[in-house]
C-alpha cells in the first residue's frame, strides 16, 4: 500500500481525492469482503462439522440446494434475501441430513457420501433450477453503519456492506465463541477428539454429531443462497463453481481454527475479485487465468499448509473422518 | 439412532449382492421421484431404462458411453484400493484431450496414417502429467490428492476455454468457443455402419485385459493392496508408499487423458467445452459400483452409460433436463454406500443385547 494512504490513516486525516490508486482499491476491498462472505459461511460449517470429528465433502452439493432453494423462495414469495436465506439454510441442513443417515447412522466411508451428496446437489439444483433460468431477483443495497462507516479506508471497506456481510461477522463470533467459551464447544470437541471417551460418559455422540453436521448444512445453504439471491442475483447451474471444495480446504489451510478460517476467506475473497478489477489495476492476462487464480491459490495454500505435518496433527481432531459405532 | 452392531464375519453374500441391492433400491427411489414430479412411474420407467434398449441404435450408444466410464474407472480402481482418492479425473480427461486434440490441430492436412496413434500417446501423456502433479504435491509436500486432482480438474476447464476461445478457436466456427473440426484421419475410424462406434473401443477392450491381468498375476497389484488396507505392513515389508502414489496417480490420469482422446477423436470431432459429460466423475461411481474389480467395473459403466442414455430419453420424451442424470448417479453412490455398511454390520436387535447386560 503506498505510504501517503498509511500515513493518512495513522493521522485520520481526510484522504486525498485524486489519489487514483486508492480509487481502484477501496471497491477492490469492498468487494473482497462479498467475495468472502459465503466462504466463511460455508467454512464455518465444515469447520463445526470436522471439530466434531465428521468430514463432509457434500459443502459443493449443499451450496447448491442451499442456492436454488433460497432463489426458488426468494423469487415466489418477493421479499428476496429475507427469505431466501433462512429458506437455503432449511435446505443446506435437509440435504445434510441425507448425507447424516448414511455417514453417521449407517457409518458408511464419510468422503465418498460427501462426494455422492454433491453429486445429487448438482444434479437436483439444476432440476429444480431449470424453471428459473431467466429469473432475476433485485438483490441488496450496501447498509451503510452510522459512525463506524465514517472511518477513514476502513470505514467504506467494513462498514458499507450488505447485511449478509455484517451476519457472516456475528456467524465469526458466534462459533469462535461457542468453540471456545462454552460448554457445547467443549463437548463438540470432544466427540471429535474421541468419541469412545464422549460415548463412555453418557453423551451421544451420534446427536452431537447429526446436530454438527445439520449446523454445516444449514451454513452452506445460506453460503449458496447469498450467491444465488444477493452476490450474482440470479439462477445459473452450477453457480457455486467450486467455492464448496475450495470452502474444506480452507478448514485444513485454518488448522481447524476459526479465526485463520475468515483470514484465509478474505485472502480467497481477494483473489476472486481481482479478476473484475484487473484491467482497472493495469494488468492483462487471460480472463480465464484470472478465474482458474482462486483454484490454483487453494493448491498453493494446501501445499504450504500440508508441508508442515507437526502443526496440522497438532489440531486435527483425532477422530476426523473415523466412523463411530457405540 | 444407533442402528448397527459389527457382525462377527464379515458377510461374504453381502459383498457380492450390495450393488445389486443399490441398484433396486436406486430404481425404487427413481419411481418416487417420478411419481412426486407428477410423471406416471412405470412410463417413465420404461422411457428411462427400457426405451433406450429397445433399438441397435441404443445399443450402440450404451457403448460409446460405456467405453469411456469403464476405461476411466480401471485406472481409478488401482488408486482406491491403495485408499489414493483421485477425484479430479474429469480435469485428468480434458488436459489428455487437449493435448490430443492439439496434435490434430497442428497436424492439419497432414495426410499421415500416423496422426491418430499420436493422438493417443499425446492424449496418454497429457492424462498422465495432470496426475503427476497431484503426485509430486503429495509425495513432496504431504497435500491431500482428494482437493488438489479436483482443484485442477477446475483449472483443467480454464484451459480448456481459454485454448477453444483464444489460441486455437475456428476462425470460421461463427465465433464459437470451439476448435476445427477434426480431419479423418485425426479421428477414429467407425465399426459399425450407421453409428458413432468407433475403433477407440479397443483401447477400451485392451484396459480392461490388461487391468485384469494386472490384479490377478501381478505382485505390485498386491503391494498396492496392502499399502491401503495395512499401510504399517506395507512399510514393514518394505513396500514404497511414495511409490504407490506416484503410479496410482499416473495411472488413473492416463486411463482418463485416453478416455479424453476417445471423445474427441470419436463422437465430438473437435474441441469444445462439452467434451464430456461428468465422465470423470461418474467413473468413481462406477469404480465403487464394481467392487473395484476390472469386470465388474465393466457391468457397473454399463448400467452408467444406461442413466446417461435415460437421461437424454427423459429430456425428450418427457421435457425432464438432463440434470436428471446427476440425481440418480448421487442416488446410486448413496445407496451402494449404504447397502456396504452392512457387509461388516448388521442392524441391532435391542431387547436381545439389552437382556445380555
Amino acid at each position: 500500500m503506498p505510504s501517503s494512504i498509511t500515513a493518512c490513516v495513522a493521522r485520520n486525516c481526510p484522504l486525498p481525492e485524486d489519489n487514483a490508486m486508492l480509487e481502484h482499491l477501496l471497491p477492490v476491498f469492498a468487494g473482497t469482503l462479498a467475495a468472502a462472505t459465503p466462504l466463511i459461511f460455508a467454512g464455518l460449517g465444515e469447520l463445526v462439522s470436522e471439530r466434531s470429528g465428521v468430514i463432509n465433502l457434500g459443502v459443493e452439493g449443499m451450496m447448491l440446494i442451499g442456492a436454488i432453494a433460497g432463489f426458488a423462495v426468494a423469487a415466489e414469495t418477493g421479499y428476496g434475501a429475507v427469505t431466501g436465506l433462512p429458506a437455503g439454510a432449511l435446505a443446506g441442513a435437509a440435504a445434510a441430513m441425507i448425507f447424516a443417515f448414511f455417514a453417521l447412522s449407517l457409518a458408511a466411508n464419510q468422503a465418498a457420501c460427501g462426494l455422492a451428496l454433491t453429486i445429487f446437489g448438482i444434479g437436483l439444483s439444476a432440476f429444480i433450477g431449470q424453471h428459473y433460468v431467466s429469473y432475476s431477483l433485485p438483490g441488496l443495497q450496501p447498509i451503510a453503519i452510522p459512525l463506524l462507516s465514517e472511518i477513514p479506508l476502513l470505514g467504506p471497506i467494513f462498514f458499507k456492506q450488505d447485511w449478509v456481510v455484517y451476519l457472516s461477522f456475528i456467524a465469526f463470533a458466534g462459533v469462535a465463541w461457542t468453540l471456545a467459551k462454552t460448554r457445547l464447544g467443549l463437548l463438540l470437541k470432544a466427540v471429535g477428539e474421541s468419541p469412545e471417551a464422549a460415548h463412555a460418559i453418557g453423551y451421544p455422540v451420534l446427536g452431537i454429531r447429526y446436530g454438527a453436521v445439520a449446523f454445516g448444512g444449514a451454513m452452506a445453504g445460506i453460503a449458496g443462497a447469498y450467491l444465488s439471491t444477493v452476490y450474482t442475483p440470479l439462477w445459473v447451474q452450477n453457480m457455486s463453481a467450486g467455492r464448496g471444495w475450495i470452502a474444506v480446504a480452507l478448514v485444513v489451510f485454518a488448522t481447524w481454527k476459526p479465526s485463520r478460517l475468515l483470514l484465509g476467506a478474505y485472502l480467497f475473497g481477494a483473489v476472486t475479485i481481482l479478476q473484475f478489477h484487473a484491467q482497472g489495476l493495469g494488468i492483462s492476462v487471460p480472463v480465464q487465468f484470472l478465474a482458474a487464480l482462486p483454484y490454483l491459490a487453494t493448491i498453493v495454500v494446501l501445499v504450504v499448509i500440508s508441508r508442515d505435518r507437526r502443526l496440522l496433527q497438532l489440531n486435527l481432531p483425532a477422530s476426523l473422518g473415523k466412523p463411530f459405532l457405540p | 439412532m444407533h442402528l448397527l452392531e459389527p457382525r462377527a464375519q464379515p458377510s461374504q453374500l453381502l459383498r457380492w449382492t450390495a450393488p445389486l441391492i443399490a441398484i433396486v433400491a436406486t430404481l425404487l427411489a427413481g419411481s418416487v421421484l417420478f411419481w412426486a414430479l407428477g410423471k406416471p412411474p412405470l412410463a417413465s420407467f420404461e422411457v428411462f431404462f427400457i426405451q433406450p434398449l429397445a433399438s441397435s441404435y441404443g445399443w450402440s450408444e450404451l457403448l460409446i458411453k460405456a467405453c469411456p466410464l469403464i476405461l476411466i474407472a480401471q485406472g481409478l480402481a488401482i488408486g482406491f484400493k491403495a485408499r489414493i482418492y483421485n477425484i479430479g479425473a474429469e480435469g485428468q480427461l480434458i488436459v489428455g484431450a487437449l493435448f490430443g486434440g492439439g496434435v490434430a490441430i497442428y497436424m492439419e492436412g497432414s495426410a499421415s496414417a500416423w496422426v491418430i496413434p499420436a493422438m493417443v500417446v499425446a492424449g496418454a501423456l497429457g492424462g498422465a502429467l495432470w496426475g503427476a502433479l497431484p503426485a509430486l504435491l503429495k509425495t513432496r509436500f504431504n497435500a491431500e490428492e482428494t482437493l488438489t486432482t479436483l482443484m485442477l480438474a477446475y483449472v483443467a476447464n480454464f484451459i480448456l476455454s481459454y485454448m477453444v476461445n483464444g489460441p486455437w478457436r475456428d476462425p470460421e466456427g461463427m465465433n464459437f468457443p470451439q476448435s476445427i473440426m477434426f480431419a479423418d484421419n485425426a479421428l477414429f475410424g467407425i465399426l459399425l455402419d450407421g453409428s458413432r462406434v468407433n475403433t477407440s473401443i479397443f483401447i477400451t477392450l485392451f484396459a480392461v485385459l490388461a487391468f485384469w491381468l494386472f490384479n490377478a498375476r501381478s505382485f505390485l497389484a498386491y503391494q498396492l493392496e496392502v499399502g491401503g488396507l495395512a499401510p504399517a505392513a506395507a512399510r514393514y515389508a518394505g513396500f514404497s508408499a511414495k511409490g504407490t502414489v506416484w503410479f496410482s496417480l499416473v495411472i488413473s490420469g492416463l486411463t482418463a487423458g485416453l478416455a479424453g482422446v476417445g471423445e474427441v477423436a470419436g463422437p465430438v470431432g473437435q474441441l469444445n467445452l462439452n467434451i464430456s459429460p461428468g465422465y470423470g466423475f461418474a467413473a468413481i461411481i462406477v469404480a465403487y459400483l464394481g467392487r473395484l474389480h476390472p469386470l465388474g467395473i465393466v457391468l457397473a459403466g454399463s448400467l452408467m452409460a444406461l442413466i446417461y442414455l435415460g437421461g437424454e430419453a427423459a429430456q425428450v420424451s418427457l421435457q425432464m433436463p438432463a440434470a436428471i442424470t446427476g440425481i440418480f448417479q448421487g442416488m446410486l453412490l448413496f445407496f451402494l454406500l449404504g447397502a456396504d455398511a452392512f457387509i461388516d454390520n448388521r442392524l441391532r436387535r435391542p431387547q436381545l443385547s439389552a437382556a445380555r447386560g
